[in-house]
């Protein structure tokens, strides 16, 4: 991790994304317009809003996880320490590695608890020793304790919860720098949404999360910086999701600029 | 049946009865209901019973010569209706050889196929004719195969062969005579297009039952599109592939038509597949027609014998089906 | 470690990150690349035997379909030209008649029984699963089953015996069929009409199965196509005839069984009335296809 920080402190921004001018196609339509934002380092963000509002679609940008839907189209800038995500020379494959993802329901691969954490590690080629890498990563995602006697078991046979962090410390397995996390607590029981909220804590220590929420309590509880969408409607129906505002959570939910802003997190919002 | 109300009623007051009435009473609507249910589930246990009656019927016809022959027929190759001795150990080993050769062309051609039409690799208005095409050979009756195959793919395909034969004749599969058209090798060839869209079908539903999620999972992961397929999508739908493995060897096994026209009916054992042989369903499609009684039953021996092949393999495919979708 | 901190790190000269494929990713992408095209060659190689097949007798026996003596003459004898196939024509409508007459009353309501009355029984799974293996049973085995049932004991190859093989051969076809169809109807039109007092015998008649009755008519008419194709179960059945019958009781040509022989004797005409009877064939099965394709299209409950 030492060369990593090092860089870090040399480009003295702390700026890991910056957002110009974004707009999301979905074919011929606009589904998310005109964002700009900028995701800081080591800070928890996060993406809160009526449903429809285009945070999923929005995080799906910063990994290119968009490009999978077919005629899904990003405008603008999005850059990562600088550089176009975008640009004609990117390789998804390369920005995937570098920024993981947790889903919002659960999915782990139908492999053993061992496998699940070791496939990211052996498709990137990289060569460590992989005893301590699923040690290690399961530590990080505190499952360790949990299911160090079991590790030949299929992790399709841990609890939700458990699942949920086994996804966790597989996408840290492969050392990413930014950590995507859509709705990870949304299909989970309270207890187990705690539990992840204290590890989402911890992991801000070593990475930079991003994390779309329905709950607005999660939120305040977890994000340093929040970020507050809404969509209005356009013709037939069809609705575009835009950034109302975004700044220290603090502020989003005591104090915000916008009208709307209020009422959502008051939850006067129509 | 004396009256609508018939037995109820007794018990309760004519006033009452033409109120309320919901006892249960014989009608002929009832009658009707019941007799229905009734005769759907005689003809569904008849349906279900065909199998069995089919397995008894094959034993029974056969059951001659098992006396006769017992298991030394699977081992024998003698085949002789003037000594009256049987043995069907060359057509075995041709069903065998002209199955696997089908398999290992239609194993990856028929995955390979099927991931090409579930992923985007060309946009949906190629893949969807192309889609239509496969089901199309899956209708195509086999005698017409046989038929192209006699006077168009023997001749197209005999310069392939003799070219294997030539450059690879070294290898014992390849070896023997120069080959003329008719061999193992070219049923093989015509099986494996014809058992390829089981396989693709199976294969492309288990694809497409596989949630998105997993997929992005691993790509999110840094994993490329094939690394994807190879390490996720095809173990996680595995039971699905390999029980479309079975049900389409279930079909090279049994196919008649291809193998008597395009096998070259030669009752021989050949370490070359560039050589004739004969199958099974060979056999008796070319003898059953002018054969004596002993000879009748030593053919339905050899059925008896491609019945249990066929029926090991169906339901190994069957159980797993059900278990996969049990677990689902 | 090192290696991988490298990775993870990596820089350009101006401070950003690379995101461009590096050696190893672009070693992953261009196996990805092979892979794509390799699979592209397999879908040619089931593709191009396809094209191959519909042009060769297409090219071979379309032209000889507009001459009418096809379907009136019988064929020649040995040595002379021209002729038809017209007794195997009616030798296949009769054989597929009386296994539509088998299969389709009993796979109909073996299908009722499975969908309606039986669904998630013992007996249900046991006659799904017996029908599931009887689709994989060879045909030429299900020929062999109608000749000890049916040629035996009445001592003599017969139309009858023909249907019967060939209505086992579709039984499983319709009964799997049907019950598909059957359960695509939505269970709220069951409760509907039950709700308003309809027997449950009202209800499968006069609702469901009208209700299912497109689908149900795909699949029996795919049934029947599947049929009409087949050879092996024919041979020691229907067996073949050169002449005309109309007698369920005696042997009957059928036109499968006519390219069978036809293709494997040396003498042109025939040759010729073979690939007319591949082609009639192939129109069969592709038109019945096509029409399946444009009914499960049209109607989506």
């Amino acid at each position: 991790m030492q060369t990593q920080v090092d860089n870090q402190t040399q480009t003295e921004t702390k700026r890991v994304f910056k957002l110009d001018n974004v707009n999301v196609y979905y074919g011929p339509h606009l589904a998310l317009r005109d964002v700009n934002m900028d995701i800081m380092e080591h800070e928890v963000t996060s993406f809160i809003g009526p449903s429809g509002c285009g945070k999923s679609t929005l995080l799906r940008c910063f990994n290119r996880l968009n490009d999978l839907i077919t005629g899904a189209r990003v405008e603008g800038n999005v850059t990562y320490h600088g550089a176009n995500l975008y640009g004609e020379k990117v390789d998804p494959v390369v920005v995937r590695r570098k920024i993981g993802m947790v889903f919002q329901k659960p999915n782990p691969f139908p492999k053993s608890i061992y496998e699940n954490i070791a496939f990211g590690v052996r498709v990137n080629g990289m060569k460590v020793n992989m005893d301590e890498v699923v040690e290690q990563s399961l530590r990080g995602a505190a499952l360790w304790d949990e299911v160090k006697d079991k590790l030949k078991d299929s992790g399709l046979s841990l609890s939700g919860g458990q699942q949920q962090r086994l996804c966790i410390a597989r996408a840290i397995a492969v050392q990413p720098e930014v950590i995507l996390m859509d709705e990870p607590c949304s299909a989970l029981d309270p207890i187990s949404t705690l539990r992840i909220e204290e590890l989402i804590k911890e992991l801000k220590q070593k990475y930079t999360i991003v994390i779309v929420t329905h709950n607005m309590q999660q939120a305040s509880r977890v994000a340093d910086v929040t970020a507050f969408f809404n969509a209005e409607a356009v013709e037939k129906g069809r609705r575009v999701g835009y950034l109302v505002e975004y700044g220290p959570t603090e502020m989003i939910f005591n104090t915000p600029r916008e009208q709307y802003t209020l009422d959502y997190v008051s939850g006067r919002f129509g | 049946m004396t009256s609508v109300t018939g037995g109820s009623g007794d018990r309760s007051s004519t006033a009452n009865r033409q109120l309320v009435d919901i006892d249960k009473r014989v009608t002929t609507a009832g009658v009707l209901d019941s007799g229905f249910r009734g005769l759907t589930l005689i003809l569904a246990l008849a349906g279900g019973a065909c199998l069995a009656w089919i397995i008894v019927q094959a034993a029974i016809a056969a059951w001659p010569a098992m006396q006769l022959f017992g298991f030394g027929f699977i081992f024998n190759t003698t085949w002789s209706p003037v000594t009256g001795i049987y043995g069907a150990l060359p057509q075995i080993y041709g069903t065998l050889v002209t199955s696997f050769v089908a398999l290992v062309i239609a194993i990856p051609v028929g995955i390979g196929t099927a991931i090409f039409l579930t992923e985007d690799f060309v946009p949906s208005y190629i893949r969807s004719p192309i889609g239509f095409a496969i089901e199309l050979i899956v209708a195509i009756p086999s005698v017409v195969l046989g038929l192209w195959g006699i006077f168009v793919l023997v001749p197209m395909i005999r310069p392939f062969f003799q070219f294997l034969h030539s450059t690879l004749g070294w290898i014992p599969i390849f070896g023997g005579d120069a080959p003329r058209g008719n061999n193992l090798l070219l049923v093989g060839l015509v099986l494996s297009v014809m058992i390829s869209p089981i396989i693709i079908s199976i294969t492309k539903s288990t694809f497409e039952s596989i949630p998105p999620e997993l997929r992005q999972g691993s790509l999110a992961l840094g994993a490329t599109r094939w690394e994807t397929i190879l390490r996720v999508l095809i173990p996680a739908g595995l039971s699905g592939i390999v029980s479309s493995v079975m049900l389409a060897m279930g079909r090279a096994l049994g196919e008649t038509m291809v193998a008597a026209m395009l096998v070259g009916n030669a009752n021989r054992i050949s370490a070359s597949i560039l050589q004739p042989g004969s199958t099974i369903t060979s056999l008796i499609a070319s003898q059953f027609g002018e054969a004596g009684r002993t000879q009748v039953s030593a053919l339905m021996y050899a059925g008896v014998v491609l019945m249990v092949l066929a029926l090991v393999v169906n339901i190994f495919a069957e159980m797993i089906i059900r278990r996969f979708q049990n677990v689902e | 470690m090192t290696s991988i901190q490298d990775q993870a790190g990596a820089t350009t000269p101006s401070g950003m990150p690379d995101l461009t494929s590096s050696s190893v990713s672009g070693n992953r992408n261009r196996v990805g690349t092979i892979l794509t095209i390799v699979s592209g060659v397999f879908v040619a190689f089931i593709i191009i035997p396809l094209l191959l097949v519909l042009w060769d007798v297409g090219g071979r026996g379309l032209p000889l379909l507009f001459n009418t003596d096809l379907y009136t003459e019988l064929p020649p004898p040995p040595g002379l030209e021209d002729g038809g196939f017209g007794h195997a024509i009616i030798g296949s409508l009769m054989t597929l008649g009386i296994a539509a007459a088998i299969s389709f009353p009993v796979g109909v309501l073996a299908a009722v029984y499975l969908a309606e009355f039986g669904r998630g029984t013992r007996i249900a799974y046991l006659v799904k699963f017996s029908a599931n293996v009887l689709t994989g049973v060879p045909a030429i085995l299900i020929g062999l089953f109608a000749y000890t049932i049916v040629v035996r004991p009445l001592g003599s190859f017969s139309a009858f015996s023909g249907g019967v093989a060939l209505g086992v051969l579709m039984l499983p076809i319709v009964i799997r069929s049907t019950e598909e169809a059957l359960l695509l109807v939505p269970n709220e039109m069951r409760q509907a009409a039950t709700g308003i007092g309809a027997t449950r015998f009202q209800t499968i008649t006069r609702i469901i199965i009208p209700a299912a009755m497109s689908a149900i008519v795909t699949g029996l008419i795919l049934s029947l196509a599947r049929a009409a194709g087949e050879a092996a179960p024919l041979l020691f059945t229907a067996f073949n005839n050169s002449f005309w019958n109309t007698d369920p009781m005696r042997p009957i040509a059928t036109l499968p069984v006519l390219i069978y022989f036809f293709s494997i004797i040396p003498y042109k005409p025939q040759q010729d009335l073979a690939w007319a009877a591949a082609v009639v064939l192939l129109i069969i099965v592709l038109t019945a296809s096509l029409l399946a394709r444009f009914f499960s299209r049209a109607k989506k409950f």
